[in-house]
């Protein structure tokens, strides 16, 4: 890999932009698709999962960049995981100490962290071979691509099924004398599957390029 | 620098790695306990608020509120569980008081009678949260409750009305059951099957139930509950809970009391 001199150059903002759109983790590479599927139905719990997705896989980069060259291959990936699952719990206590209700909710989502396929998969894919900063910016850019398909779920998903955006009421429902009537399938899980699909489906005929020849 | 795959170095980087995660992780539950155990007891105010119907689910309200409400609200008292005598509130300090330690201290505490909730310990004193309108008179009674579920205890409050019988809520404020599944006795929508139903039969004889299937409304059928589908094990372990504490070796004594119209 080429090492580029500026601090912030082309190559920086590729690795930094490119996970948000074009090589999204969860809608081009299908992954972490568990979580996205079980913390969408609010966008408040979208917003702070999206958040501590950022910042573990930001940090687990950053982390296990700057020992890669100092990690033993043999032992690589249990020291990722090490890595990866001190963050989780660092982000779990701070969840409880100041956003407890929504804590609660998130329940064991935010300890699956840990499992999320993305931040393995960038720590072993991206961070073994790369510098700590380049490291850090692809975190960002694959938590911020993470986030931003899980608040464009959240969205349709909290809408839709409730009336609602980050809990204020955008639809008048008709058990409290409004007009909108909620599709409850959009609270259960297989909606979320949709959503995915369909976001899928878009990007892939905005952009030819992701589209597999066979 | 040492050959990095040397036995020697892997362990040494395997044990440094360790030691440095573990100090992180240590740092950051020591240093945000206090600031958890504050969220933890503010929630569980906010439950007794939730059980009682003073706080709707789903109502944002600062901790400042819940806890202005709670202090006007409520009145924390202690009762003898075996006499079910209220203590008076000069001779005890219910809010001082800490049922689930004190279940633990074998001064304080005894071992419950045979149960199917899975109760080990019975705290000799137990707290009762009494809700007060402006006047002063007690409205209802909140119940701290306990007793197995599926994966863990499940701690939560039982809201009756003042004649002893008809339930005004519930609400579990910890539990660890499968979340979809039987985490859904979180559910408020769940919860508010069970205000209006009636504890007690004719015998004073604990009768609530979550039941397989579908109940009927309270009036036509006072002792069932929807059962949870998927959540059978939580389902009866909620029904066991609810009434044990509902019975001799929990509550009973002083639910009783307020039958014969003690003065509260």
């Amino acid at each position: 890999m080429s090492a580029p001199s500026a601090v912030f150059g082309r190559h920086e903002k590729a690795v930094l932009l490119d996970p948000i759109v074009s090589i999204n983790p969860i809608a081009v590479q299908v992954l972490g698709i568990c979580s996205a599927l079980a913390v969408t139905t609010r966008m408040d719990k979208a917003l702070v999962m999206g958040i501590g997705v950022t910042l573990v896989t930001a940090l687990a980069n950053l982390a296990v960049s700057l020992v890669r060259n100092h990690t033993p291959g043999s032992i690589r990936i249990i020291v990722q995981l090490a890595i990866i699952a001190s963050l989780v719990i660092v982000v779990d206590q701070v969840l409880k100490a100041t956003l407890y209700e929504l804590s609660l909710e998130l329940s064991v989502f935010v300890g699956l962290i840990i499992t999320n396929c993305i931040v393995m998969g960038r720590a072993e894919g991206f961070a073994m071979q790369n510098p700590p900063w380049i490291s850090l910016l692809d975190g960002i850019g694959n938590g911020l691509g993470y986030a931003l398909i899980l608040l464009s779920v959240g969205f349709v998903r909290e809408l839709t099924g409730a009336g609602t955006l980050f809990g204020h009421v955008v639809l008048p429902l008709t058990k409290d004398g409004g007009w909108y009537e909620p599709n409850g399938l959009m609270l259960l899980a297989p909606s979320g599957l949709f959503l995915i699909a369909l976001i899928i489906w878009a990007l892939r005929t905005w952009k030819p390029e992701l589209q597999e020849k066979d | 620098m040492p050959r990095l795959d040397s036995t020697r170095y892997t362990v040494l980087f395997a044990v440094a790695v360790s030691v440095v995660c573990a100090l992180l992780v240590a740092t950051a539950a020591v240093g945000l306990r206090e600031r958890q155990d504050t969220n933890a007891l503010l929630y569980k105010q906010k439950n007794v608020l939730l059980a009682a119907g003073l706080v709707k689910p789903g109502q944002s309200l600062s901790s400042a509120e819940v806890v202005t409400i709670f202090e006007r609200r409520i009145r924390m008292r202690g009762v003898d569980l075996k006499t079910g005598q209220l203590l008076p509130e000069d001779k005890f300090d219910a809010k001082g008081y800490d049922q689930r330690k004190a279940r633990n201290d074998p001064a304080l505490s005894r071992p419950a009678p045979a149960n199917d909730a899975k109760v080990a310990r019975l705290p000799n004193i137990g707290t009762v949260y009494q809700v007060t309108a402006a006047d002063g008179a007690v409205e209802q009674l909140v119940l701290p409750i306990e007793g197995m579920g599926m994966w863990g205890t499940l701690y939560g409050f039982l809201a009756m009305d003042r004649d002893g019988n008809t339930v005004r809520g519930l609400t579990f404020y910890e539990q660890k059951e499968t979340p979809g599944l039987g985490g859904e006795i979180s559910n408020p929508t769940w919860q508010a099957l069970w205000v209006g139903r009636k504890a007690y039969d004719a015998n004073w004889a604990p009768q609530l139930s979550v039941i397989k299937g579908r109940a009927g409304p309270p009036e036509q059928d006072p002792h069932h509950v929807d059962g949870l589908s998927g959540a059978t094990i939580t389902s009866n372990g909620v029904t066991r809970v609810v009434r044990f504490w509902l019975s001799a070796g929990g509550y009973a004594p002083y639910l009783k009391s307020l039958r014969s119209g003690a003065p509260s």
